[in-house]
């Protein structure tokens, strides 16, 4: 973080507001405005991006002005192993089927804590891709295939 | 109370204690204590990772089941604050401050008996107070035009950045932030997509449950996996539940105190469980004649604060089901599980579904009975829980999560979106953003944008219009006072001490 920023957590919220509003702002070029009257599409959402950028721009000046915490304790590692073992799950649950795109998602999911021990891992997973196949395939009947094509089902 | 209101009650009852009914409160109460005593996992990740399997259950069913597990999480949220000074719940974080003190002295079993009858007491006068009240306010409902529809969602949207902890200027940002998230999606008069960066799974816009399912079930996780020091259960037995006359009596004052605040403070929007909780804590504290024994085991800071939270979290039902503007994030998703069933949330609720408004309000009270019983008798098994250590735990939210968004279109967009915004909601809490109103904004989005439209058709274009007609004026002037009325220094600095109590 530069030095003149005195409050890392206002400074990065009201940037990551500008861009948000900077993005939405972009689309919204295309978008018919209107009038007061008769409102277009784009309307509600271009007031909407003023609004946001003025706010971002008020939070990140309060970020270099009034002097705050730094953000502390971030763990990439558990951001890391959760949401990447979330977005396998997703690509990789039609083609592995039920079982193993759930099984090696939850066993992926549990090292993020740092008492990961794979016995117990293990337990976890068979127990949860059980039981979930119990409520949720055979109990509440969801369309999900149990062996997908890439193992040998059809 | 008129005759009328007790008529529907009855009809009301009738469908409560229906068999399939009776089943899934118990169900909703059973889950929702559980969720209340594990810390880390809440109603709302819970509620949204039900919604889609309510798909499948008849309309009141549904919405009893979720309303159930969102009081049941209060109740059971004060088990585990008393029991290991953790709050399960975030409502019960001042439960914890003497209840936890009282347990250490050996009296955990007056401490959670206090907690359990307040909460019972309270839910009991809530319900009645609904059914006093939420048909004359949907009657008055039914006369709004879209001016006074706008005028009231801006007031709830200001009132939920008011009693937001943190800065104002940044739930301000959060709010308007949920508002163009729920833009996404074609627009509702001319069809033309919007902001779908060319992903056609976007053009119905963000899918609702993946929002929140990312924001409170995989960012809190996340924000979990931080700290992840071991708790300590106080596994001392807890001794003998009844508490001697003059013990209760000293307890009666307190919970009815904290029955009326929390009464009052869950119909405000923004309000609910939790800031009922923190300001009946303070108001005992004030009016205490010896203010000092509160944080050494003071039982006024456990009954009037659960009574509270109980009430609170149950009269917050009254603008969703009258109004159909929600006040909090479970109220938000309660208005998706209505969604999801083909109704149309708002006033006409009542005269058009009256078996299923009726019958949610008496279930509630029926789910109160079934919480004293699970709650008092079988406190020992809640205490089971508690020793399941969290990297035992967490596998199993975040696989439940994965299969339910996966499940509400079968689609894996969904699971990608849950996956972004876990992301968003660990960044923005790191930043000291509060996501709750980024939620109202998102689910208020569209119906904000609708009415405005209307409203400026029917005006021709003139926004003086929302201060000509007098009860969208008298909304909008409530609204601007709620905002300008925390930036006033000496009550916005009493307001960052209530929230750090």
């Amino acid at each position: 973080m530069p030095s003149f920023v005195k409050n890392p957590k206002d400074f990065l919220a009201g940037l990551l507001f500008i861009v948000v509003s900077a993005m939405f702002a972009f689309g919204d070029v295309d978008l018919p405005i209107g009038t007061a009257f008769r409102m277009g599409p784009g309307y509600f959402p271009m007031i909407l991006c003023i609004i946001l950028a003025a706010l971002g721009i008020a939070i990140m000046t309060n970020g270099i002005r009034v002097e705050g915490e730094a953000i502390k304790n971030f763990t990439w590692r558990g951001l890391l192993n959760i949401v990447l073992p979330i977005v396998f799950f997703g690509a990789t649950l039609r083609g592995l089927g039920f079982v193993f795109a759930l099984g090696i998602t939850v066993f992926a999911v549990s090292t993020a804590s740092l008492h990961f021990h794979w016995r117990t891992a293990l337990i976890n997973t068979v127990t949860l891709v059980f039981f979930g196949w119990l409520i949720f395939i055979w109990g509440l009947g969801l369309p999900i295939q149990v062996w997908g094509p890439w193992v040998g089902g059809y | 109370m008129s005759f009328n209101v007790l008529t529907n009650l009855g009809m009301g009852f009738e469908q409560a204690l229906s068999l399939l009914n009776l089943f899934y409160c118990f169900l909703g109460v059973l889950l929702g204590t559980l969720v209340g005593v594990l810390p880390g996992l809440g109603p709302v990740a819970t509620i949204a990772m039900l919604l889609p399997i309510t798909f499948q259950l008849p309309p009141t069913s549904a919405l009893i089941m979720l309303a159930g597990i969102y009081y049941g999480a209060q109740y059971g949220g004060s088990t585990t604050a008393i029991l290991i000074n953790l709050p399960g719940e975030s409502s019960s974080v001042v439960t914890a401050i003497d209840g936890y003190k009282l347990a250490r002295q050996g009296r955990a079993g007056f401490a959670l008996f206090t907690a359990a009858i307040g909460s019972f007491f309270a839910g009991t006068v809530a319900t009645f107070l609904i059914a006093g009240f939420a048909p004359p306010l949907a009657a008055v409902a039914l006369s709004f035009g879209p001016a006074e529809y706008f005028s009231l969602m801006v007031l709830g949207l200001a009132a939920s950045v008011a009693l937001a902890h943190g800065s104002l200027i940044k739930a301000v940002a959060m709010v308007i932030l949920g508002l163009l998230l729920g833009t996404i999606g074609q627009d509702l008069y001319t069809g033309t997509p919007r902001f779908t960066f060319g992903m056609t799974e976007l053009a119905d816009g963000l899918e609702f449950i993946a929002l929140v399912m990312g924001l409170f079930g995989i960012g809190e996780i996340i924000r979990n996996l931080e700290d992840e020091s071991e708790r300590n259960v106080f596994a001392q037995k807890v001794a003998s539940l009844i508490p001697s006359w003059a013990e209760f009596k000293s307890t009666i004052k307190p919970i009815l105190r904290g029955t009326s605040l929390g009464t009052f403070l869950g119909i405000l929007p923004g309000g609910g469980a939790m800031l009922s909780s923190f300001a009946a804590y303070s108001l005992e504290k004030r009016i205490a004649k010896d203010p000092s024994r509160f944080g050494k085991g003071a039982i006024e800071g456990v009954a009037a604060p659960e009574a509270a939270n109980n009430a609170g979290a149950q009269t917050s039902f009254i603008p969703m089901l009258t109004l159909g503007i929600p006040s909090n994030p479970v109220m938000a998703l309660m208005i998706g599980a209505m969604i999801i069933q083909g109704i149309q949330p708002g006033p006409n609720v009542i005269t058009e579904k009256p078996e299923l408004f009726w019958g949610l309000i008496a279930s509630m009270w029926v789910g109160n009975v079934m919480l004293l019983v699970l709650n008092l008798p079988m406190i020992g098994m809640w205490v089971k829980f508690l020793t399941v250590p969290y990297h035992v735990l967490f596998p199993g939210i975040i696989a439940v999560c994965c299969i339910g968004v996966y499940s509400v279109s079968n689609n894996a967009f969904d699971v990608y979106t849950m996956a972004f915004f876990g992301v968003v909601g660990y960044v923005l809490v790191k930043l000291d953003c509060e996501p709750a109103p980024m939620i109202l904004g998102f689910v208020i989005g569209k119906m904000l944008e609708e009415y405005l439209r209307r409203a400026m058709l029917l005006s021709r274009g003139d926004p003086l219009v929302f201060f000509q007609r007098p009860i969208s004026a008298v909304l909008l002037i409530l609204a601007i006072a709620a905002l300008v009325l925390v930036l006033i220094p000496s009550v916005s600095k009493k307001r960052e001490e209530a929230f750090r109590e």
